[in-house]
Formats: C-alpha cells, structure tokens, sequence
C-alpha cells in the first residue's frame, strides 16, 4: 500500500494548492532560463542569419554589434580583391524609436546591398525590397502591414514585405532598406544643420587671407563634400572561398591598419560572452534564489505535513513498521509535490511564453536539468521531514 | 507455555537525584486466552509497565518473556529485532483509537497486514473477513472521520487482531466510549481472547469494566499491590 499515495488523495486540496504555488515558482524559474536562451539567441540571431565568416569593423572595437563602428564604404572593394575572399556585403544599421499610433515604435534599421547578401530572411508576405529607394521589409513581429509607409529621416518609406521574425541583439524586431536609404537615415544631417555648417565652413574659410577668392571657393566645396559624405558603413561581411584559410585571411584584412577583422566564432563570442554576460549573470542568480527558496518551501511543507501525521507515524512505528516505509511515504510526497508543481510550472510557460515581450527560448537540456535540480532539492528537502519522523517515538502513539 | 512472563520488572526514568522510579519488581504471568486488566490511580506505573511489555519502553531491570522468547533481561535481549517482534506477536489498541485518517477503515486494518509482508490481496482478504466478523462489513470503505466512537475502536481491534499476535493490549481501550460502547468492545475482546487463544492485557481505571476479566492486577506507586481473580480470590 502506497501511504505517500493514500495521503495525498485524502487531503488532494491542500496538495494540489501548495504544488501550484510552488509550480508558480518554478514558473519563474523556467522562465528565466528561456529569457536567458532568449537573450542569446536575440543576440545572435542577425549574426546568423547573415552567415558571414569575418566581420571587418573599425580598428580598435568589438564591432558592430558590441560597439559603434564605422568604416568607409568603398573599402569593400579592397577587401574582395584580398584572396581567399568569396563575397562581400556592407551593412549599415542604427536603432530607431519613433512614435507610431501615440506609442513608441522601436526597432532594428538595417541597410543592406541589394546586391550582397545581410537581407531580410524569408519573406512570408508582399515581397523582398526592389527598388534602390524607399521601401522596406518589417519582421512579422514589428505588426505592420504591408503597403503601410513609415516616416523616417527626410523621407517616406513603404512596406512592401514581412520577413519571418528577426531580431537585434537588444530584443527590437529587424526591419530592413537598401544601404543608400540607411546611410541616408544614418548619416544626412538635417537641412537646418546642414545650412548652418555651409555658413560656418564658408566664413572659416573666408577669413583665412593667405589663399584667393577663387582657391577659398574651391576649398569651401571640398570640406563641404567631405562634412556631408555618407558612404559610411557600420561592417562589410567577408564570405569565404572554399578551402580559404580563414586566419590567414583575417590577417591581410588587418593588415590595413584602420581596420580590424573579426571572425564569426569571435563575433559569436563578443556578443554571448559580452553582451549578455551580465544579464546571464543576473538571471542566473535569481534562478539560484528562486531554487533556494523552492527548497525551503518544499522543505518547509514535508516538515509541516510530518508534524500533522506525528501520531500516525508514532502508530505505524509501534505496529511495527519499518522505518523505510515512513521514509518512503515522506519522500514520495515531497518527489510527488515537486514533480506536478515542475509540471504546472511548464505548462504555464508553456501556455503564455508568446506573449512575453522578449523571447523566450525552452531547450530541452535546460528543462531536464531544471527537473533533476527540482528532484534533487526535494530529495534534500525531505530530509528534514525524515529526520524529524526518525525521531518520533513509538510511544507517542499512546495516550488521549 | 506463558504468553508473558514479567520477573522483578524495574523501570527508572533518569539519572542521580531526578531519577523517578516508575516501576519496581513487578512480577506476573499471563496464559494464552486469559484477559488481565492493570488497575490503578493515573500515574500509578500502568501504562510504564504495558509499554515495557509493548517493547516501547527499555526496562531498567528485570526480565520479559513474550511467547517464550526473552525480550528483556536487565535491559533488551540485544538479538532480538523489537520491530519484527512487535509486527509478529504484538497488538496494540489504544484509548483514541489511533486510526491512520488518510486510510479507509479496510486499508487501515491492511496496512498492519502489509507491513508485517503480506501480499495485498491477502491482506484484502484478510481485513475484510476480520471486519466482516466485526460486525463492519458496511464500513469496510469509509474513512475514520465517517465512523462513530465505537466503530473506530472496532477497526483498531481488527488491526490489533490481524497478525493473528500471541499478546495483545490495549491502552484504556473504552476510555473514549459511552457505557454501552465500552461494553461492547469489553464483550469483544473476551471473546477474542478465547477464540484466538491470544493473552490480553488491558489497562484500565474504568471500574465498571472489572467484571470482564480473568485477572485484576492493581498497581500503586509502581508496584503490583494486589491481585483478584475473576472467583474473588485476592493475593496482596
């Protein structure tokens, strides 16, 4: 007869409602490991959609993702002539906030060649950009529809597809343009800043004596040409040859000392390492303290329920039980709690982790590892409860 | 052969100057089928010496013989497994009957059964014939909380009974019962006692009930002050 079973059964309220607050619990606690799988996923997940084998960046930085970088554009030019080099695509990309329906609309701009590869991924409605101005492909989770326009910079720009959901490793959905419709976001200043440095750079340039009208004209066109250039991008993705030795060609990139080459392994390794490794952290920790509070409700609950049955343990023992059945009927509730509140802690996240504002990503390495953790805490949690029925004397049980 | 033997049993709790002295010299027999009440004021020794006979409590001095195997001699006979004992040759009722309350009145009965490792449709079997023979076979499924006084004190009899024990006792087993109850019950452990041939021992300061047993043993402040016979007899 399985006393643990019998128990429960009596009393299958007080059970069932403690294994809900606790499931609660590990509610919580699933679904800070998803939000961590989630932050790692978000954070690679342009990294690898774009399938690039050497990011080139500015030198000195961890970029373009980890931190600003900007580099020329025409120097792709340089790098696909580098051999070992298969393909290259520039990216430009900024975050942008503006206010759509009275709310703020955040979300990933990436500009990309039409001609490269760094796109947006499948596209599941409308169609892919075509044209090289003015037009844009939203990830499906930016909840816009296709033929919608969007105002940004100086200009308009319409939907004209939605991709499958992609992400910035920040969490805001992706939306893409050409290059030219990014740099022009990116980098063209305002036409009031614009007209303000024209007349700063003419006067600076006027009040210098020692050059002639004509050469004070000629050097005004100049230095305005180069304040308002914007061929600028953030990154040029290098794809490589087959059977190209990719140290080697990180090399000669790097060997133009203005730039720095990153391979995708580096990239993927500033970025989770990095990135998120003080939100790994954290939630980590909070994972590690929900798990210690777990264990001294669980532990809380068996010692509770083994001083309500103090006299029906005194019983069992004086009718001459084994101590193994008492330890079993303790251990089994407590394996019996943790095992529905893990269940009722799942099917919750599993119910509503779509709708939480970041992504939530459920491995199932995680969930086994969750689940032994969980078994183990209230293994040890019953320890109390057995101690505390190993100690109770058969002649307890007498007496009114 | 004795069911029990008690020779010179002593129990003293604690040590020096705070040691209380709760039982001295207490000797008896009991034969298998007799029904021995233990009478005396509370905190007289009746219920030290039933639990030293229940193997519950370790006796200071003396010697214990249940069934012909000695359990205690100055202290437990070191190779004898008192559980084992206790499941195999010992049954135990109580004043508040003690009844598991997550357990139905047939499964309480069958724990006892299981324990002592019987297999579960014999232990099925078993309960239900020893409640059927206890007059409830109707209540055989219910729960402690749905059963009155009386029919709890009859499913803890029928645990007490299962194992078929060569011994058993009971703790003011008609404490908690009005008087038609507590006869009742009375009534049914004589005639247990007969027809299982098992010795019972029952701790009593319920006068009233006297009249049911073979042996009447008195103890006062630890000692066993007089012993009546069912025919009058007293030996002081």
């Amino acid at each position: 007869m399985n006393l643990a079973i019998r128990d429960i059964r009596y009393h299958r309220g007080r059970f069932v409602l403690t294994s809900i607050g606790l499931g609660l619990l590990l509610g919580v606690v699933i679904s800070m490991g998803g939000i961590y799988r989630g932050l790692i996923a978000d954070a690679l997940a342009i990294l690898n959609a774009n399938k690039a084998d050497i990011w080139v960046v500015q030198q000195g930085t961890n970029g373009p993702f980890a931190e600003s970088s900007r580099i020329p554009e025409e120097i792709r030019y340089r790098i696909a002539a580098v051999p070992g080099v298969a393909a290259v695509s520039p990216l430009a990309f900024q975050t942008i906030q503006i206010e759509r329906s009275g709310k703020p609309f955040r979300f990933f701009l990436v500009g990309y060649d039409l001609n490269g590869f760094g796109g947006p991924p499948a596209i599941i409605a409308g169609r892919n950009i075509g044209r090289k101005h003015y037009e844009m492909v939203v990830a499906k989770s930016m909840k816009v529809d296709v033929g919608e326009k969007l105002r940004l910079g100086h200009n308009e720009y319409t939907i004209v597809g939605i991709s499958e959901n992609i992400v910035s490793s920040g969490g805001d959905p992706a939306a893409y343009v050409t290059l030219a419709d990014a740099q022009e976001i990116q980098f063209r200043k305002s036409n009031h800043a614009i007209r303000n440095e024209r007349a700063k750079t003419g006067a600076s340039v006027a009040g210098n004596k020692s050059i002639s009208p004509q050469q004070s004209e000629l050097l005004k066109q100049n230095i305005i040409a180069t304040n308002e250039a914007i061929h600028t991008v953030n990154t040029v993705m290098v794809r490589l040859a087959p059977g190209a030795d990719l140290p080697e060609v990180q090399g000669m990139i790097g060997r133009w000392n203005h730039l720095r080459a990153i391979s995708d392994a580096e990239q993927t390794a500033i970025l989770a390492k990095g990135m998120i490794e003080k939100a790994r952290m954290q939630l980590g920790l909070f994972r590690v303290i929900l798990l210690i509070i777990s264990g001294v409700i669980i532990s809380l609950i068996i010692y509770t329920s083994t001083l309500d049955k103090i006299r029906v343990i005194a019983t069992l023992k004086l009718i001459g039980s084994q101590n193994r059945v008492i330890i079993g009927m303790i251990l089994q509730q407590s394996l019996l709690m943790g095992i529905l509140a893990y269940g009722i802690g799942y099917l919750l996240i599993l119910l509503t982790y779509e709708k939480f504002p970041r992504r939530i990503v459920l491995e199932a390495f995680d969930l086994q590892s969750l689940f032994v953790i969980v078994m183990a805490i209230c293994v040890i949690s019953s320890f109390v409860g057995i101690r505390k029925a190993l100690k109770i004397e058969p002649a307890e049980a007498l007496g009114g | 052969m004795y069911a029990i033997e008690v020779d010179k049993l002593t129990k003293i709790y604690g040590k020096g100057e705070t040691s209380v002295t709760a039982l001295q010299d207490a000797s008896f027999t009991v034969r298998p089928g007799e029904l021995v009440a233990i009478l005396g004021p509370s905190g007289s020794g009746k219920t030290t010496l039933l639990t030293c006979i229940g193997l519950i409590n370790e006796p200071t001095h003396g010697r214990v013989v249940i069934d012909g195997t000695t359990v205690a001699d100055g202290g437990w006979n070191g190779g004898i497994d008192l559980k084992r004992m206790r499941r195999e040759k010992l049954g135990f009722i109580f004043q508040a009957h003690n009844l598991i309350p997550f357990l139905t009145a047939r499964e309480n009965v069958m724990v006892a059964l299981e324990i002592n490792g019987l297999a579960r449709n014999d232990a099925k079997k078993r309960s239900t014939e020893l409640l059927n023979a206890l007059n409830l076979g109707h209540r055989m499924n219910n729960y402690p909380t749905a059963l009155s006084g009386g029919e709890s004190q009859r499913v803890a009899i029928a645990r007490a009974l299962a194992n078929r024990p060569r011994v058993i006792l009971a703790d003011e087993p008609t404490a908690a019962l009005d008087t038609e109850n507590g006869k009742n019950v009375m009534d049914l452990l004589k005639k247990l006692a007969v027809e299982n041939n098992s010795a019972i021992m029952v701790v009593t300061h319920d006068h009233r009930m006297v009249e049911n047993f073979d042996r009447i043993l008195e103890v006062s402040d630890g000692r066993i002050c007089a012993e009546k016979t069912s025919h009058g007899g007293t030996k002081v």
